[in-house]
């Protein structure tokens, strides 16, 4: 069965994929984190109004899938045990030894963001609630309870300011684990100096699809009107960084062909007969050129709110499939060509094992477990134009 | 206690970022592995060696008898597919066409362990040769530099070895080696690789491939010592790299090998 698997002459001891589903899962996390963050910045920082209704939300929604994007990680290890050690011993000529640090840095930005943000709500509910509440409520505030104009002035001064680190923080989490895979010199599919950029790029494109998907979510669950001004201007940031993420995934292949480089016969074989249908299908077609169609009509046409709206669902549900198969065809892909360049091999998915499909999916649904409780800890609906509960 | 929230966020960020800064600083002093601080071996002097291979391939016959003496002196698992040393088989057709375009087909079956099968008729080869392939032992090393924790480290002596206490099983460097000389061993839970025997050349002996080898493909020896064999190869031949444009700097000298060999 193995040698149908593989094609030509792979090295013996490649025959096993080494970076699993998990491993795709991972960026595709992080992607999310760093793309619902950037596009809160734009209410934060950039101060547009009209993305402010789901500001606070995309926050919340930064942080839940940042609680879980090391998770992935941690069940690969052949030693999860002493993963700590990355940490305590980090071997700086490693593009991998930072991710803890950066991890962190960016993790504690966005907790003190979302507290600054959420202080007076929390101030105003462990006033006015009793018990266990109170008590949750006072240690969140952490016994501070000043909302006078002037605290609440200095915080939104300071949670600016904390957004203005946020955003580098945020491209370089992501661009960071672009660059773990676009260091390997000895992989032709990953080595690619874009290859940050292009991460970082398709992250704020799926960051702001997952956003519009929740934000209709939440307001078709909480039987309350969309704000449509909110939802056609994230449509319209969405349109603008799919055509950077176009540019420059194409700047990436067809600079690798015109070059024609010793590797250029197993690149054109692993996007012809490995990943053609996830690079060409599901990546451009599907993930970029007809949600950037849908979009453009979407900025085109006047009223019919509801037709926009499927427009938008529609292409968002696109990109966030078109971004998890970029990261599948890097991924996967990278590990799918013999370093011979002489082979390649095939991934064949496991479900039930330590680096299985069903492990993937426990992980890829505890961030919106964790956003349902996060939400309703510190409801941001208010924002979205309803009465606070 | 009557903290200003003000005073509060200041001394928190402070403590955060004091932490941050100085808990990389620390770390980054204090050594990645211990094993790299000491010789693995007690009585063995590592800085008055530095080791280096050579493989005269037109002497290989395909036996396979190294990468066989490899599984057993490292206990490397016989029926898993992975390989501290193994053989490659070149066989380059002839041209049927007038494309001009040569067919080669390369295999290493089981690492070339037991040997390979005829299965392209002989006239339809116009040539073929034999590559044995094991850990380039790289001077400038990307398993070692991508080791997120300092697990793989250069010896003293110039052999690239795992700390099989320290790894934590990323698979970084596996994806790192452009040779795909390391493998993941699924019972330590780590990455594993060859290490020139390090257990024998300490002693004075040679890797088992070499010691193995009928044909002295395979050379093993001291590049400081000038009477010994491999440093006069190196001296005298003209050798060639693998793949000596990924700037590695590998420690393996190649003669005779083809265009082909990747």
């Amino acid at each position: 069965m193995l040698e149908n698997l593989i094609w030509g002459y792979v090295y013996p001891n490649e025959s096993e994929i080494q970076w699993s589903i998990l491993i795709v899962l991972y960026p595709y996390i992080t992607g999310l984190v760093a793309g619902a963050f950037i596009a809160s910045s734009l209410y934060h920082v950039f101060g547009k109004n009209e993305i402010k209704p789901v500001a606070r939300f995309a926050l919340l929604t930064a942080l839940s899938f940042l609680l879980v994007a090391m998770l992935p990680l941690l069940v690969h290890l052949g030693r999860p045990e002493r993963g700590i050690e990355i940490m305590f011993t980090p071997h700086v000529t490693s593009a991998m030894s930072g991710f803890g640090y950066i991890f962190s840095f960016y993790l504690t930005i966005v907790v003190l963001e979302i507290w600054l943000s959420f202080r007076e709500d929390i101030v105003n509910k462990a006033l006015s609630s009793h018990g266990w509440k109170e008590l949750l409520y006072s240690s969140l505030a952490l016994f501070s309870f000043d909302i006078s104009e002037k605290a609440l002035h200095d915080d939104e001064k300071f949670a600016r300011k904390l957004a203005i680190i946020g955003i580098p923080s945020a491209a370089f989490l992501h661009g960071y684990v672009g660059f773990i895979f676009g260091g390997i010199k000895a992989n032709p599919w990953w080595s690619t100096p874009l290859m940050p950029i292009i991460f970082l790029m398709s992250a704020i494109v799926s960051g702001i699809a997952l956003l519009i998907l929740l934000y209709i979510a939440a307001m078709k669950i909480r039987k309350h009107v969309i704000d449509h001004k909110c939802l056609q201007s994230l449509a319209h940031y969405l349109w603008i960084f799919l055509i950077l993420d176009v540019t420059l995934e194409l700047l990436e292949i067809v600079s690798m062909k015109y070059a024609s480089r010793e590797d250029i016969d197993i690149i054109n074989r692993l996007l012809s007969d490995k990943i053609g249908f996830t690079f060409y299908g599901v990546q451009l077609t599907l993930g970029i050129f007809i949600p950037f169609v849908l979009l453009l009509m979407v900025s085109l046409m006047k009223n019919r709110e509801t037709l926009k709206l499927y427009m938008i669902s529609i292409s968002s549900i696109f990109v966030v499939i078109g971004v998890f198969a970029m990261r599948w065809n890097v991924v996967i892909g990278g590990q799918e060509i013999s370093k011979s360049l002489s082979g390649t091999l095939t991934y064949v998915p496991v479900f039930f094992s330590q680096e299985g499909v069903l492990p993937a999916i426990i992980i890829f649904i505890l961030p919106f477990i964790i956003l349902l409780v996060v939400t309703s800890i510190l409801p941001p609906w208010k924002d979205m134009g309803e009465e606070p509960s | 206690m009557n903290i200003s929230r003000r005073k509060f966020t200041k001394f928190g960020c402070k403590i955060i970022i004091g932490a941050t800064v100085g808990t990389t600083i620390i770390e980054s002093l204090v050594t990645n592995s211990i094993a790299q601080q000491n010789p693995p071996v007690e009585g063995y002097d590592w800085e008055k060696h530095f080791w280096g291979y050579v493989v005269d391939t037109r002497k290989c016959i395909g036996c396979g008898r190294c990468a066989s003496a490899c599984k057993m002196e490292n206990e490397v698992p016989f029926d898993e597919e992975v390989y501290r040393t193994w053989i490659e088989r070149y066989r380059v057709k002839k041209t049927i066409n007038e494309t001009r375009e040569e067919e080669v087909v390369i295999d290493s079956p089981d690492g070339g362990i037991e040997g390979f099968e005829d299965d392209i008729p002989a006239e339809e080869i116009k040539k073929a040769f034999y590559v044995p392939k094991i850990c380039n032992h790289c001077d400038n090393a990307p398993c070692v530099q991508v080791c997120p924790v300092g697990a793989t480290y250069t010896t003293k002596d110039g052999v690239v070895l795992v700390d099989y206490e320290y790894c934590i099983g990323c698979r970084y460097c596996i994806q790192g080696c452009p040779y795909g000389a390391r493998y993941f061993n699924a019972e330590k839970g780590t990455a594993d690789k060859c290490t020139w025997c390090y257990h024998r050349i300490t002693k004075g002996l040679l890797p088992a491939c070499v010691q193995a080898c009928p044909t002295g493909a395979r050379k093993f020896g001291d590049l400081n010592d000038n009477t010994s064999e491999v440093k006069k190869i190196m001296d005298e031949e003209r050798i060639t790299l693998l793949k000596p444009d990924l700037g590695t700097k590998p420690k393996v000298f190649y003669i005779g090998l083809d265009r082909e060999v990747k």
